[in-house]
């Protein structure tokens, strides 16, 4: 029998047709701004990691005790230090204000059955920021 | 937890100390700082979810922005590993700091 011809029950046949889907390029997120602004966020968490070893590096230079401690005072100095640790400030920097930004969109505070405005909500986000530096810096720079 | 705290940290570690615009804190004063049981906690929480958030952001850079999503499995054993063994490191020198 010629597979052309009509059957009575017709064969079940997987048919799948095949999506069009362009291919997008690797840097589809270089030629739009809000694309970019999105990958730039998120690159800032490695600065957020450097800075933490940095960190991790302090402090075991303090239980190793003042050589070690003036050793990473010294290396913090280095001028390649510091350009990293200027651009880590601003990324963090960007990541801190888009996060309080967007906090009242992630964040609906009812009080009373009523809605509290964005500005209440990223104020309070700011304020506990402002606090909170204040804090971190007086427990610093703290003499004595 | 990294928004409202690295950003001083890193103004005052990173620029004002080094470059002299402000005194830095003196061995003992940041050694007692450090030593204090409270400090070393919070510390610890900052070192661990900062970690955390480097490792899943990261993560999806790579996987969303550079489409290399045949490395998968390398990337997620690379960035969460990296993640646990850097709070292993904090947990680790805050245990045992002296």
């Amino acid at each position: 029998m010629n597979s052309k011809e009509m059957r009575e029950t017709p064969a079940y046949t997987e048919f799948h047709p095949r999506w069009y889907r362009e291919r997008v390029s690797t840097y589809w997120w270089l030629w739009k701004w809000s694309y970019l602004k999105f990958v730039l966020r998120e690159i800032s968490s490695v600065f957020v990691a450097w800075f933490i070893v940095v960190t991790l590096v302090l402090i075991a230079g303090l239980s190793w005790g003042p050589e070690a401690y003036a050793e990473w005072q010294a290396w913090m100095r280095l001028p390649a230090v510091i350009a990293v640790n200027v651009v880590s400030f601003f990324f963090v920097l960007v990541h801190a204000l888009t996060w309080f930004n967007l906090a009242p969109r992630a964040i609906v505070m009812r009080v009373g059955g009523k809605r509290l405005p964005d500005a209440a909500v990223a104020g309070a986000n700011y304020a506990a920021w402002a606090i909170a530096s204040a804090i971190l810096a007086w427990l610093v720079m703290r003499r004595g | 937890m990294a928004a409202l705290t690295l950003p001083v940290l890193i103004f005052l570690f990173g620029l004002a100390f080094p470059l002299g615009w402000l005194e830095a804190p003196s061995y003992e004063a940041m050694h007692g700082l450090v030593g204090r049981p409270l400090a070393r906690v919070c510390l610890f929480v900052i070192c661990w979810l900062s970690l955390l958030h480097w490792a899943h952001r990261f993560r999806y850079t790579l996987y969303d922005g550079l489409q290399i999503k045949h490395l998968n499995e390398v990337i997620t054993v690379f960035c969460y590993g990296g993640a646990l063994l850097g709070t292993g490191a904090a947990g680790y020198l805050l245990w045992n700091f002296r």
